[in-house]
Order: structure tokens, then sequence, then C-alpha cells
């Protein structure tokens, strides 16, 4: 089920990104990936700025419960929000799939397209495609994904013009700072 | 500085009080692009936006928001109103600008968030 930072298809771009100090964790979990004690999936509909971002809050209201300390559940809110959001503003829709293990969280987005044709250009801060309806709700200042890679631990994504996007991240719980 | 006073030196409405006005107020971020708020806001601080929909709400479920100050005149539907009272955010109107609202806060002493 959670199978963590899968080899993608040679035909697909990908986007990695692994903190400096956590490579060897990442590459741990990516070779011997868990089971998780728990698994959330919410859908995230194409254009739904209602229910958009209610995924994320559950998420962080449960590791909340779980004792995470507040600088970590800031990170992961912060980042699952970024994604679902982009999900919903930039995609036919998906889902979102969380999994949490003891000492850290994955979190998985999927879309139904249209992918993202150029990647690096995505992550440059400023960059953004969104249209008017997204940018009049406070969206569209291209700084979602730079957000997400300044607060995971590990990001990945993978995408191709006219496909699907899979977005990933994975956030230890004891931070190193 | 507390809310009390923000709301006095804005001349603001107040559209629900949360908890009280007596709650101290350490720094504040102004900003109508959703992921600038969620990229500099790291500690309790007091937002001040254009942006009335309902994802500004949902912003304060992800960071510490103590309040949101609506600038310019806007003002959130009921159902915004709402969903700040189920999680108990103060909200609070302002006829003022952005600019002009914010740099009456700074100059009364109300830092800016650490970025
Ligand atoms: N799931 C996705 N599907 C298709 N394109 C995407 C997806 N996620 C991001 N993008 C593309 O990457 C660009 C940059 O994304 P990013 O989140 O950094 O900025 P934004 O969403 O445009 O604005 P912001 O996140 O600051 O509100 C988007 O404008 C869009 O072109
Ligand atoms: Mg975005």
């Amino acid at each position: 089920m959670a199978r963590a930072f899968a080899a993608a298809r040679s035909d697909m771009a990908e986007y990695l990104h692994i903190q400096s100090g956590r490579e060897q964790a990442v590459r741990d979990f990516i070779e011997k990936p868990p089971e998780a004690d728990v698994s959330l999936d919410s859908p995230i509909p194409e254009k739904d700025f209602n229910s958009a971002g209610k995924g994320s809050a559950e998420v962080k209201n449960l590791l909340k419960r779980l004792g995470v300390n507040p600088e970590v559940l800031r990170r992961v809110a912060v980042s699952a929000y970024e994604a679902e959001i982009n999900v919903a503003a930039h995609s036919q829709g998906g889902e979102m799939l969380s999994h949490i293990y003891p000492d850290m969280i994955h979190v998985v987005f999927n879309d139904e397209g249209p992918g993202i044709a150029d990647i690096e250009q995505a992550m440059v801060p400023g960059y953004s495609t969104a249209d008017e309806m997204v940018r009049e709700l406070g969206f569209g200042a291209g700084l979602g994904l730079p957000n997400i890679k300044k607060n995971a631990d590990a990001l990945r994504i993978r995408s191709e013009a006219n496909g699907k996007t899979q977005l990933e991240f994975l956030i230890f719980f004891n931070s190193d700072e | 500085m507390t809310l009390q006073e923000i709301v006095e030196i804005l001349e603001g409405e107040v559209l629900f009080a949360g908890s009280g006005l007596d709650v101290e107020v350490p720094c504040a971020f102004a900003s109508d692009l959703i992921s600038d708020i969620l990229m500099c806001t790291k500690e309790p601080t007091l937002l001040l936006t254009g942006l009335t929909n309902n994802q500004v709400i949902r912003l304060s479920d992800m960071i510490d928001i103590i309040a949101v100050i609506f600038v310019r005149g806007k003002r959130p539907l009921d159902e915004i109103t709402e969903m700040a009272m189920e999680r108990g955010l103060p909200l609070i109107c302002t006829d003022l600008t952005m600019y002009r609202s914010s740099g009456l806060l700074y100059g009364a002493g109300l830092r800016s968030c650490k970025i």
C-alpha cells in the first residue's frame, strides 16, 4: 500500500529533493517501507474550494492528538495544504493518501492530470499558471511547491505533460534542529 | 499590544471577539497571497488581509493565526464568520487600507512576525 517513493516509469519526469542530513533516513524508508499504523484517504475534487484543505486539517488534528510537536505539525500542515490546493486548483481532481508511522508521516497526492510539463520550472518561486478564479481566492503566488520543498524532509514529484501528477513527501517527527 | 488596542488604532469593527479582546498580540503579517502567508507565519501572528473567502479561515487550521483583520472595508459573508466562530478565531473589519493599517500598528510598536 505505502509503496513509498517506488521506482518511476522511465518516460516520466521526476523531481526529488531531500533535506540535507535526512538522506540516510529517507533511504532507509525507501528500502524497507514499514506497515503504516494509520492511513487516511480523502478525495480532492477539482476546483472545490469549499472542501479543499479539509483533508490537511484532518491529518494535522490526528497528529496533534498523537502528540507530535507543534513545529513539526506546522510543517506537515503547510506541506499538505499546499499540495492539496494544487490538486484542486491545477488538476482535474485527485486524492490524498496519508500514511502515519510512529516516527514520521508519508503523504501522497495523485491526480487525474493534465500533468506538469516542466517540473523544474514549476519549482521556481513565482512561477504560476493559476487561472483568474484561483487567483481571486488568493492563490497563484507560485510559492506553493517551494513552500513544500522548504518544509518537507523529502519531496518527490513525478509527472508528464498530458499525464497524471504524483507528489509525495516525508516528514519525520523528531526534528533534528 | 492587545487586540482591543489594535481595534482602537484601526477604528475597527469587531465581527467576532473570540475568547476576548484582551488577548496579547506579539506580531503581525499582511498579505493577500495565501502561500505567502503560509511561508511567513511560524509563530502566533495577527493577519491583515483583503481576502475574505473561506480559505483564509482554513489557513488558521494550518498555522497559528491569533485574529484576522479585513482591510479596506472588505466584509466576509456570514458563513465565513460562522466558520471563524467554530474555531474561536476573532475577526475584525477596518475601512483603512492594508498599507495604512500596517503603518499605524507598526508605529504603535507591533513588530512584524519572524519570517
Ligand atoms: N497537481 C498539479 N497538476 C498540474 N500542475 C500543477 C500541479 N501542481 C502544481 N502545478 C503547476 O506548478 C505551478 C507552480 O505551483 P505552485 O504551487 O508553486 O504555485 P501556484 O499553485 O501557482 O501558486 P500558490 O501555490 O503560490 O498559490 C502551478 O501554477 C501549476 O502550473
Ligand atoms: Mg500552489
